[in-house]
């Protein structure tokens, strides 16, 4: 596929029909989560799209959000995508490696300079930048370079975006999120662990079919996908209200499917689109399985608390600091009731006692 | 601060220090009253000193039929927030959630809708009360900056709480951390104030049904 | 799985009565065919945005059933396409070519815009029966 060639000519040069791009462009706007109405007008801008180059950079990571994106994606439509952009550099997927891996990615870098967009998985440790190498190059050092000529930047899941799991407590990489480092590139933020793969797909079409970034929320995350708490969405939420909780996980309340606020659920607190868009081609999410949700695209989220704690729960031991709190209070409360009490004592010992002799005196 | 960070902190060490201020003040102020005691009644006892005293923790909840003439509003509106601010702190699931947490204790919950028309009700009724207390001549003339912040500190936790269940306005993560920040003032606030009248009430009801009792009258 | 017994599987049983979104769902189609005939506007709900209880989704097509038009198009994968039996209310599943599914949406229109043939295909069409009676002729 030519650089050159917009998105439709290429479609066409494949073979595919115009009623399959519309099928194309429909289940786009689906995994973009625009109504079906906006299907004219992303047929139309990606007829005229052309080929982004993208290079993928995984740094600190577990390689699970290459992989959900990978895994459950052969399909057709998704595969266009892939194959509308110019995925020049992913070093998990491609099979050149070494020095001539880095070579091709500084040739796309250096041809699409301003242009490309820049996709990065996995944190950058800080604490000692050979914690993590690729080909001897530090992850800071290679993240500082290529977000250089970048138009964007994606930071694909939680670790990219927040910090994700090596950020956990007591973060002994000094792990650090893609925003913390680049400060003048546009970043969207595509957190989750892992994103849910038509999440990352969807923006990437963003990119594809309008050039710009999708609107974006406090955190850099897409307003599309992330702009719901998984509380809001949560069919089980007539439970909630109704405070039919599940205790345990295997009791009467987690048969018949009711809340699972107890259990330690952070869908309240939690902005993703697992509860409408789900998982596995639609196939269902933690809540639906009877998991409570972890929280995932949340900032700290392995930090959070407890998963198995509700989120009205302490974090800290509230039980430890009121026995303390108790026992020094007694302490202090005897201690000054004691002084009180000789002070009074003094205060009566002290007293002046009148007797009518001294009243007479004063005549 | 991210509001994820907010939330955790105030969930966290913000809670132990609350709790912490809360219970330590409390005891203090507790034991010195006890410690001072009072002064021994060198008459001969008439009556049971003890039976007058419990006796009168719980007669005094009521209020004697002339009295209730005259401050029925203030009477019957103090029952509704009283009885609200218990029903909703102690039978909301979340909340027995959190002293499951904290005292290994658990009990039932109230259907959220009960919950929420209690908190309701709660609120008008301790608008109520401030409308009442500003507008009668002789309340106004005897209140102090203490017993706005005092009423102040208790409907925050109310309008906070309602606000939070129903997520309007703020995200939701900060309306939580908002919630719990207004109870972490008012346990703040607690033991300097006059507040701690949910603890000296048991005291000072004693006490003076016991001297009654001792003389064996009634009180 | 061969290392799980019954006993361990717990299994959740659908309370689609409580989450109160097939009704609604189907006012919301009422209301569509209502536009179809006054001004013939087309209404597409896509059923991957909304967030239904397990068994609602089946529940909402169950109701809806099956009408006299089946169709199974090949194009980027299949698709099928379903009329219900209220006419003017259509169901198209967009599946990709290992048979997962891509698209789900309720089309309310006399026809969908996928099933008719479209002008470029059209003008391709004619170009190559052209360039094959040209062939044939000679």
């Amino acid at each position: 596929m030519s650089k050159d060639e917009t998105l439709g000519e290429a479609l066409r040069r494949q073979g595919i029909t115009r009623r399959g791009f519309l099928k194309f462009c429909a289940a786009t706007a689906s995994m973009m989560a625009l109504p079906p109405s906006m299907v004219p007008a992303i047929a139309a801008a990606l007829e005229k799209a052309r080929r982004p180059s993208v290079i993928w950079l995984s740094f600190q990571e577990c390689t699970g959000c290459t992989e959900s994106l990978t895994r459950s994606h052969s399909p057709t439509v998704e595969g266009l995508i892939f194959d509308a952009i110019s995925l020049d550099y992913h070093h998990t997927l491609q099979a050149a490696a070494g020095s001539a891996a880095e070579a091709a990615r500084e040739a796309a870098m250096e041809e699409n300079y301003g242009k490309y967009l820049l996709i990065v998985d996995g944190s950058i440790p800080l604490a000692n930048p050979g914690y993590s190498t690729i080909a001897g190059i530090s992850n800071l050092a290679m993240l500082e370079e290529t977000a250089k000529g970048a138009a964007a930047v994606v930071s694909m899941g939680s670790c990219a975006a927040f910090g994700g799991i090596p950020k956990a407590r007591p973060n002994p990489t000094g792990a650090v999120s893609v925003g913390d480092i680049v400060k003048d590139k546009p970043i969207i933020n595509v957190p989750g662990c892992p994103p849910i793969p038509v999440v990352i797909t969807g923006v990437l079409a963003h990119f594809l079919t309008f050039g710009t970034l999708p609107e974006l929320d406090a955190l850099g995350r897409p307003k599309a996908y992330y702009g719901q708490s998984i509380h809001d969405r949560c069919y089980r939420r007539p439970f909630y209200d109704k405070g039919k909780f599940a205790n345990t996980f295997d009791d009467e309340g987690a048969k018949k499917g009711w809340c699972l606020y107890k259990l330690g659920c952070k869908g309240p607190t939690t902005y993703n689109a697992c509860a409408t868009t789900k998982w596995n081609e639609g196939t269902g999410f933690p809540i639906e399985a009877g998991h409570p949700c972890l929280g995932c695209s949340e900032p700290d989220f392995w930090d959070g608390g407890g998963f198995y704690k509700a989120i009205s729960t302490p974090t800290g031991d509230v039980s430890k600091a009121a026995v303390y709190a108790i026992g020094a209070g007694a302490a202090a409360g005897l201690a000054l009731g004691a002084m009180n009490r000789a002070r009074r004592d003094k205060a009566v010992g002290e007293h002046e006692k009148v007797n009518i002799d001294d009243l007479e005196k004063g005549d | 601060m991210s509001e994820t960070e907010l939330l955790l902190w105030v969930r966290g060490p913000a809670l132990q220090g609350a709790t912490i201020i809360f219970l330590l003040g409390i005891a203090v102020r507790i034991l010195e009253i006890l410690m001072l005691g009072r002064k021994t009644d060198l008459a001969e006892a008439r009556g049971s000193a003890v039976a007058g005293g419990l006796r009168t923790i719980i007669s005094r909840s009521f209020a004697q039929r002339e009295t209730l003439q005259r401050t029925a509003f203030t009477e019957v509106t103090g029952w509704i927030f009283h009885i609200g601010i218990f029903v909703t702190l102690l039978f909301f699931a979340p909340h027995i959630l959190l002293f499951e947490e904290v005292l290994g204790l658990s009990w039932p919950a109230l259907p959220t809708t009960v919950i929420d028309a209690t908190t309701i009700v709660t609120i008008i009724a301790l608008l109520a009360v401030l409308v009442h207390r500003i507008a009668n001549r002789v309340t106004r003339f005897l209140s102090r900056f203490q017993d706005y912040l005092v009423w102040l500190v208790t409907i925050l936790p109310m309008l906070t709480g309602y606000i939070a269940f129903h997520r309007v306005g703020l995200s939701p993560p900060m309306l939580i951390a908002i919630h719990i920040l207004s109870v972490e003032l008012l346990m703040v606030v607690f033991p300097f104030t006059k507040l701690m009248h949910a603890f000296t009430l048991f005291m000072s009801r004693y006490y003076n049904g016991a001297i009654a009792g001792y003389r064996g009258v009634n009180s | 799985m061969s290392c799980m017994n019954d006993t361990h599987v717990i299994k959740v049983e659908a309370a689609a009565s409580l989450t109160h979104n097939v009704q609604p769902l189907l006012h919301e189609i009422r209301h569509a065919l209502a536009r179809l005939l006054d001004d013939g506007g087309h209404t597409v709900i896509d059923l991957r945005s909304l967030p239904l209880a397990p068994g609602e989704e089946e529940l909402l097509l169950d109701e809806l059933g099956q009408g006299e038009v089946y169709a199974r198009l090949h194009a980027l994968g299949p698709t099928e396409v379903v009329e219900t039996r209220y006419a003017g209310v259509w169901v198209v599943v967009h599946f990709n070519n290992d048979n997962e599914v891509i698209g789900k949406t309720i089309e309310i229109c006399d026809i969908p815009e996928l099933l008719r043939s479209q002008q470029e295909d059209i003008r391709q069409g004619l170009e190559q029966l052209q360039t094959q009676l040209l062939e044939a002729s000679t």
